[in-house]
């Protein structure tokens, strides 16, 4: 029973990662961005929201928890957004090619994080000295009503925001007005742009708010799965494809994207609970979700239902001119 | 009030083309200014002068003849995947894939070297070698091709997956090779016999993955410039519907095409196993494979501008780390670097292709 608790609890702390991730991306995507810098914009976010509290922290003599959680919160959904910013400056102004911009962001990210949070590392004097606990604290505390309920005693509230916000994406997108535009963007922008949509607008703003949410996931693994400090081992980077994977995975849909990013989680830890496996055999156990994604890709491809499908435009340059 | 209809500031139009020198100048000064700013970036957190910094850096790639050997190894290295992705990437098919080609096919060559390294007389080892590191590429590619081919599944998401299914491959292989025990690694591999090392020639370690790189290179540039195969993946790459109306077999071509660039990120593999480390791990790719992609991308498939840009990003790569240990950073300042200036490059892109046209100030409409 604990051990199933267990699992269930890593499982849950993995997914919401993965969660904020791949919602911020599903709607980057439905403005028919495909962006492949999902990890370095998890990195930007992750490592902004730990220097914010870090320097918070050592400046302040008796740190407040709920100021460290705001000025943490802030610095990743800026830095996040930034990143965001620069990948629709180059592929939409600029024209640049979405992928290969993507991946660029994905180095420029890892980079910065690591040149970072190896610099703080040292500052507080070697790798997992970096003390903030007030306010990873506050990231972790428990709802008060939920503190001692099973699986529920060990869980931040950002788990709840990520549901949360994936019920208000899914909303959005297929129930407003705006995410009719917006879906309209993705699919055929030069449709949405005959219809009087600014493609460019919707572009811009899905991208940089898409990125501040997938911001939001690195900063929920510093905060809370690797509870407040920073290693340069490029964990972010392997959860961020995972993001991308549940994109594919959720088919686009947020509200798909709750219990995928939990399945992903179990399947991720399942083979800590398979009695028997020596360490090589683990490790093609890990392989399992990313196969999970790939079937599915494949069988989305083979059903050819439209609802299912990508977004007919995604990764396409729209240039008006060539229309 | 009355309201006419002003000329926007800012109009953008497509050049029609481009002198060679001028769209260079444009990349040139695309290059300084992102110099500029990583300057400034270094500066704001270091408070070293860049100036400084780039000698440091400098030094660091090209200051002892042993640097410089080290950083054409690995410019090579990187060389080879742009090359292999070069041929996917004209065809339009996006191989984000090329990491994990390049891991099965330092495990295919890692597995010859440990299994047939005390039996197989030498050449018939390199010979196993060569050919099984291409093979394992290939699978690995032919199989997001195929389906690409015959369903339409989406080919960047695919291979980005086989990434991951690779690295997981791959650790099964550490966990099962590893030597000695409980080290995580599976060490140098054949350290006594050298066993399936690539031979040094000339006097010069490394010199073989150079040679057979350059003659990738020309290699690669005559197929797809002058071969009947390379103009199949051009037209494809340029119109499907138009392949498909002059008679071409666009599944073929996608499949064919699709292998041949796996099967050279495994030779890329086959490389990095037997001609530098002699082993095995997670990182023998080494984020390589994303690299590369921007490599073929920037000198748009000519394979001997890839030689340029290379050397240009493996430069950076080893100043940073020499600045990482003469200034006190950590390496990661490399990834950084190489970021900014590939923005900058990317953008640039944009000048070549087309032209601002301002609006006139005394046109008069706007006052």
């Amino acid at each position: 029973m604990t051990q199933i608790l267990a699992l269930m609890q890593a499982t849950i702390v993995f997914g919401t990662v993965i969660l904020f991730g791949a919602l911020g991306e599903i709607l980057t995507e439905k403005s028919g961005n495909l962006n492949l810098g999902v990890p370095g914009i998890m990195y930007l976010g992750g490592i902004a929201g730990l220097a914010g509290a870090f320097i918070y922290e050592s400046s302040s003599a008796a740190p407040n928890p709920i100021v460290g959680l705001i000025i943490s919160m802030v610095s990743a959904l800026i830095a996040a957004g930034l990143g965001g910013l620069i990948y629709s400056f180059l592929t939409i102004t600029l024209r640049a090619n979405q992928n290969v911009t993507g991946l660029t962001l994905t180095i420029f990210g890892s980079g910065v994080a690591n040149l970072f949070g190896g610099a703080m590392n040292k500052l507080a004097g070697g790798v997992g000295q970096i003390s903030v606990a007030t306010t990873s604290g506050a990231f972790r505390a428990t709802l008060p009503f939920l503190s001692d309920v099973g699986v529920f005693s060990s869980l931040g509230f950002m788990v709840y925001l990520a549901i949360i916000m994936a019920v208000v994406l899914g909303w959005f997108i297929f129930r407003s007005r705006k995410g009719l535009n917006l879906r309209a963007t993705g699919e055929n922008p030069g449709t949405a742009d005959a219809a009087g949509i600014s493609v460019t607008r919707y572009k811009y703003l899905a991208t940089c708010v898409g990125a501040a949410v997938t911001g939001l996931g690195g900063l929920y693994y510093v905060m809370d799965y690797i509870k407040g400090t920073w290693a340069n081992d490029g964990g972010i980077e392997k959860l961020g494809w995972l993001a991308v994977a549940l994109v594919i995975f959720a088919r686009w849909k947020p509200m798909h994207t709750i219990w995928g990013s939990y399945l992903f989680g179990v399947l991720f830890w399942l083979y800590l609970y398979i009695p028997g496996l020596t360490r090589s055999s683990q490790e093609i156990f890990k392989m399992l979700p990313y196969i999970v994604t790939i079937i599915v890709l494949v069988v989305v491809s083979l059903r050819k239902s439209r609802e299912n499908e990508p977004p007919g435009h995604l990764g396409l340059p729209y240039f008006r001119e060539e229309r | 009030m009355s309201h006419i209809q002003t000329e926007p500031f800012v109009r953008i139009t497509k050049r029609q083309d481009i002198k060679t020198a001028k769209a260079w100048l444009i990349r040139l000064i695309s290059v300084v200014l992102a110099l500029a700013v990583c300057g400034v970036v270094i500066y704001a957190m270091v408070k070293l002068n860049p100036i400084k910094v780039y000698a440091a850096m400098w030094k660091g790639a090209v200051g002892t003849p042993k640097r410089m050997l080290v950083t054409a190894r690995d410019t090579v290295m990187l060389l080879c995947i742009g090359i292999g992705l070069a041929p996917a990437f004209k065809m339009r098919f996006w191989n984000i894939g090329a990491e994990g080609q390049i891991l099965v096919g330092g495990i295919a060559t890692a597995a010859c070297m440990i299994y047939f390294g005390k039996t197989l007389p030498s050449w018939m080892l390199f010979a196993a070698m060569f050919v099984a590191s291409m093979l394992a590429g290939a699978l690995w590619s032919v199989v997001p091709a195929f389906f690409k081919a015959r369903f339409k599944t989406n080919e960047t998401l695919f291979t980005l997956m086989m990434n991951y299914v690779a690295i997981q491959l791959t650790s099964f292989f550490v966990a099962k090779w590893e030597n000695p025990f409980g080290s995580n690694t599976v060490g140098i591999i054949n350290q006594m016999t050298q066993a399936g090392w690539l031979p040094s020639l000339f006097g010069t370690q490394y010199m073989v993955n150079i040679i057979l790189v350059l003659l990738l290179t020309v290699g690669m540039y005559v197929y797809l410039k002058y071969s009947k195969h390379g103009y199949e993946i051009a037209v494809v790459g340029e119109s499907e519907r138009t392949a498909k109306y002059v008679g071409i077999n666009v599944q073929k071509v996608v499949v064919r095409t699709m292998s041949l660039s796996g099967a050279i990120c495994g030779l890329a593999g086959f490389i990095a196993v037997a001609g530098s480390s002699h082993t095995i791990s997670t990182s023998t790719a080494g984020g390589r494979g994303f690299t590369a992609i921007i490599v073929a991308w920037l000198a748009k498939f000519n394979t001997f501008v890839m030689i340029l840009v290379s050397v240009l990003l493996v430069f950076l790569e080893k100043g940073a780390i020499q600045i990482a240990s003469q200034f006190d950073l950590n390496d990661y300042a490399s990834q950084m670097i190489t970021g900014i200036i590939l923005f900058f490059i990317l953008g640039s892109e944009f000048f070549i292709n087309y032209r601002l046209i301002f609006r006139h100030r005394k046109g008069g409409e706007a006052a």
